[in-house]
Order: structure tokens, then sequence, then C-alpha cells
């Protein structure tokens, strides 16, 4: 009926009915800020999401399949067999659990030695703090296969530490401990990550209001106590989101372990990358790498939750 | 006269010199590179006993290297304005305009840069075995555009967070249409910030290797001939004579564009 009477009405005057109607349109776009907002967004966000959504459910449905013969063919009759394999087998669990050591070590590492850093640049810098930070970050955007390897270079049995060394006369023979082990990972890795963890903790501490500091020592609080009472638990937000973005990628890093961990500092992602390299059983790491993102999912989940409860009980 | 000074605002010599220390262990460590890079030995140990440029010299002869310099460049360039040019909108969106549910969409965007690369490599991998695409340069650049939207989207956020909204009500008031607006008024103010975007994407790409790992073909990038070269021993020096080049510039580039996002919102 309405459609009639409109196309009526455009008979008789099309050109007004026309503009009237993209004026709607147009009037619409406008009032609706969240619309207009969407509409912007959207292209990012589908293609954001496509990249990521469809990868990963492709994975999900890859880890209940079997591959047969070397070509990647494979049966996809439904199996639990990759998972089982998973959760049973000595050596993935053994690797799960050093993986996530060495990140927890890492992350702990990392945070602590990132935190005064940030917590000087916040109070104490007044002039030229840009440069300051800049010079933080900087290290985090240069090549992290090179920022590895250097560690390789500085570590080794004829390397930079041992050759220093036996050039000063403090040792006559190389230190065989420093690289290819557990602790070399934890170094190297601290070492990558360490600009990454600064820059959460530093808007966290430049955001406290600094009269809350001036009203802490006007009741009578040292720096000690003050820096306990409020500026830890203020800062803690930057604390916990600093931990997570280190803790996740590196349970998953798998070019440190393969440069300076030797066999005792291998993680579960090189154990990933072979499943898609030399052992070639892509639907095995695929269930490596869900059950790997899972358990680092819990984990970080657990870690916000008691965090978060923890500095409620504090305030 | 100091009590007049607030406790935080007097300068702190111990927290000084611990900030100093810390510059030291981020720096020191990747000044190596560049130290051995004109060792005469191939072997790196102390002491150096003569220094050479040979190693750059034998760089700049190497074929190899330099089509691995070329696709990375062109990989680089791809993603930095595709990863860029999506940063725009949904930064703007973000910043912008009052939208239900941001904070969700925001880390759903920004979730590339948590998840272990080795996942999104492996989960791409698949995705394009699926599909019969083959591994190629595109196929890397492909999944470094979704490793660099989620830094151009912060390093634009930062600078749509500084806009004044009433230049863009000012010229739409003054008769400019939504298009003109934006490339006469929105872009030249947010114009650092996308070009810092750009720097940054460019050098992230530049540096990636994970993803390029999973998704590289026949054609290496830099960060994968590099790899492959480190089995071999006598091909360390020019390895470091490399690293210690893409090292200046990468420092340089990245100081520019942080400056560029930076220095006038201090």
């Amino acid at each position: 009926m309405s459609e009639r009477a409109a196309s009526a009405a455009s008979d008789a005057d099309g050109a007004g009915v026309g503009r009237s109607w993209r004026r709607k349109v147009r009037s619409f776009f406008h009032s609706s800020e969240g619309f207009r907002g969407y509409t912007l967004l959207s292209p990012t966000l589908v293609v954001m999401l496509f990249s990521m959504c469809v990868p990963f459910a492709m994975m999900v449905v890859l880890s209940f399949w079997t591959q047969t013969g070397y070509d990647l063919n494979f049966d996809t009759a439904f199996t639990l067999d990759n998972y089982t394999k998973v959760v049973g087998g000595e050596v993935y669990n053994k690797l799960l659990v050093r993986s996530l050591w060495i990140s927890a070590f890492c992350t702990f590492a990392t945070v602590i030695i990132s935190y005064p850093m940030a917590y000087y640049v916040a109070f104490h810098v007044h002039r030229r703090k840009v440069v300051w930070i800049i010079l933080m970050t900087l290290p985090f955007w240069t090549s992290y296969l090179l920022r590895v390897f250097t560690w390789k270079v500085i570590l080794g049995f004829n390397g930079v530490i041992n050759s220093g060394l036996i050039w000063l006369g403090v040792i006559d023979q190389p230190l065989e401990f420093l690289l290819y082990n557990p602790a070399a990972v934890v170094i190297t890795l601290t070492h990558a990550w360490a600009a990454f963890a600064i820059l959460p903790i530093y808007v966290s501490l430049e955001k406290i209001d600094r009269s809350l500091l001036e009203a802490a020592t006007d009741l009578g609080d040292g720096p000690v106590a003050r820096f306990f009472r409020v500026t830890l638990p203020l800062s803690l937000p930057g604390v916990i989101a600093a931990s997570v973005l280190i803790f996740v990628p590196t349970v998953g890093d798998y070019v440190t372990p393969a440069l300076v961990g030797g066999p005792d500092g291998l993680m579960l992602a090189n154990l990933i990358q072979a499943h898609f390299g030399v052992i070639n059983n892509w639907p095995g790491g695929s269930a490596l790498a869900i059950v790997m993102m899972i358990v680092v999912g819990i984990i970080a989940l657990i870690y916000i939750g008691v965090t978060r409860l923890a500095t409620r009980n504090i305030a | 006269m100091r009590k007049n000074v607030p406790y935080i605002e007097r300068p702190n010599r111990p927290l000084f010199l611990y900030a100093v220390l810390f510059l030291a262990f981020l720096y020191i460590p990747v000044l190596f590179l560049p130290l051995f890079s004109f060792n005469a030995s191939i072997y790196i140990a102390f002491p150096i006993e003569n220094w050479t440029l040979r190693w750059y010299r034998e760089m700049l002869e190497n074929e190899p290297l330099f089509a691995a310099l070329m696709n990375s460049v062109r990989v680089g360039a791809v993603t930095s304005v595709l990863a860029t040019f999506l940063g725009i909108f949904s930064a703007k969106a973000v910043t912008r305009y009052q939208i239900p549910g941001k904070n969700p969409i925001v880390a759903v965007i920004m979730a590339p840069l948590v998840i272990p690369g080795i996942i999104l490599g492996v989960a791409l991998l698949i995705l394009l075995n699926y599909a019969g695409m083959s591994l190629s340069l595109y196929t890397v650049a492909l999944g470094h555009i979704l490793l660099c939207v989620p830094f151009a989207m912060a390093t634009l956020m930062s600078r749509f967070e500084g806009f004044d909204k009433s230049m863009e009500e000012a010229s739409a008031d003054l008769g400019e249409n939504a298009w003109w607006t934006f490339w006469r008024v929105t872009l030249p103010t947010v114009f650092p910030g996308v070009l810092a975007s750009v720097l940054l994407c460019f050098t992230v790409s530049f540096d990636e290797f994970i993803l390029a790992f999973f998704l590289g073909g026949t054609d290496p990038t830099l960060p994968l001939y590099m790899w492959a070269q480190l089995r071999f021993p006598n091909r360390l020096p020019s390895v470091l004579a490399m690293g210690a080049c893409i090292l200046v510039i990468s420092f340089f580039v990245v100081f520019f564009s942080q400056w560029l996002v930076r220095h006038d919102r201090d």
C-alpha cells in the first residue's frame, strides 16, 4: 500500500522524493553516532575477525582429524586421538610445564626490572620525558631475531663473556653453563621483552593523581608506606597488563629456545613447529597448539582474577 | 627552601643510577653485533686484533641477500600502507564516536599483539593450505597486515585522541562535505600519526620472523635469509654486518616515528 503510494508520489515529483529519501538516509547516519562509528569500524573489524576466527576454527577442526600419508591428506573421521596423545604424553607435558615455568620466570623478572625504570620516568623525569620514553621502548621495535641472536654471541662457548674473561685472565677454560639451558632462555626473553613491559606500567603510574601522594604524606606516611599503600596498588592494573602481555606470547616463543635453549631449554612451541615441519603431523600440531592456548588462557584469567581480588582487599 | 619542593619532585639519585643501568642492559648486548661486524676474524671473540670493512664489502656484493632485502621492502611497503589504511578508520571510529561495546571491539583488534606468533602462523598456514593458496610473499604480507593493524591502530588512536572535534564541525559548517573534510582537515591534522604508523608497521614487518617462517614460500624475506645463514659459521660475519645495518636503520626510523607521535603531546 505505502509502496504504491510512494511510487505514485515519485511519478508526480520524482526528483523531490529522491532527495528526501537521501536526506532521510543521511540524517539517520548523522543522528546515530553508534551506527556511524560501526560503519567506519566495520572494514577493519571484518578483516581482523575473519583472518583470526576462520583460521582458528579450521585449526580446531583439523585437530580432530588424522593425517594420512606425507602429502597433507587428511582422514576427516572425528577422533580424539590427538588430544589423548597430548594430554597423556610425557614429553608434551614436560615441555608444557617447562614452557610455563620459563615464561613465568621471564614475566616476573621483566616486571621487577621494568617497574623502577617506569617509576623513575613517571615521577622523576620532568624535562625531555619523550626522549626517555622513546629510549626505553626503542629496542622493542628492532629485529627480534637479532636481539635473540646477540645473546648467542654473548653467552656462547667462544662468546663475548667467555673470551672476555679469558682475555682478562679471570678464567682459563670457557664456562660451559652459560649457553644452551633454560636460564639462557629466561635471560634472553627478559632482555627481549623488557621494553614491552615498561609502557603499560608507565601509563598506570603516570595516571596516578599526585594529590593522593601529597595527602598520604600529610597524613603521616613515610616514603615506603606511601609507596605500598598508594602508588603500588594504583599502578597494579599496569603491572597486570604488562604481565599478561609478556606471559602469553613468551609461552609460545620458539626462536629463543631454538637459538639459545639447547636440548634442555626447548619449549612446547619448538615441538609445535616440528609438527608442521619435520614430524609432518598437522593435526597433532594443531591439538598441541590448542591445548597450549587453553592452558595459558586459564592461567592468565586466574592471575588476573587473583590480583584484582587482592587489590580490592588492599583498597 | 628544599622543604617547599614536594618530595616526589626532588631528584632521586639511586633511581637515576638504576635507570642508566637499565638502559645499559637494554642497549649494550645489542651493540655487540655492530662491534664484531668490524672484526677481521670470523670467530666472535675478544680480543679483537684486526679491524676490517671486508664483511660490509662482501655484503654489498651478495646477490641473494639483496634479493631478500628487496622482498622484505616489498612486503613491508604493502603491509604498512594497508595496515595503516585499516588503522585510520578503526582508530577514528573508536576515538570519535560513542560506540556501544567499544572495549571488546578494541580488544579483538588488538588481539594479535598478545596471541603467540606461532599460533597465528600455524592457524593461517592451515587456512591457506585448505584454500589451496601457495605460499609466497603475498601470504607473508597477509600475515603481517594482521599483525600490524594493532600497532597502526594504537599509534593512530593516540593521535586522534588529541584531535579537536570542533575543527571538523567548523569545516562541515563552512560547507565542505565529509570526504573533503577528511582530506583537508582530518588528514593533515593526524598526518604525523599516519606517517608514524606507516614507519612503525614497516619496521615491524621488515623485522618479523615467525609469521614469515610459516607463511613464506621460496622467496625469503631478510629475516628468513639471516636465519638460514646462521647455520653456517663462516657466514656469521656477514650476518653481523647485515644485522648492524638493520639495527642502525631501524633505530633511526623508529626514533623518528615515535618522536612524530609524542613530541607535541608532552
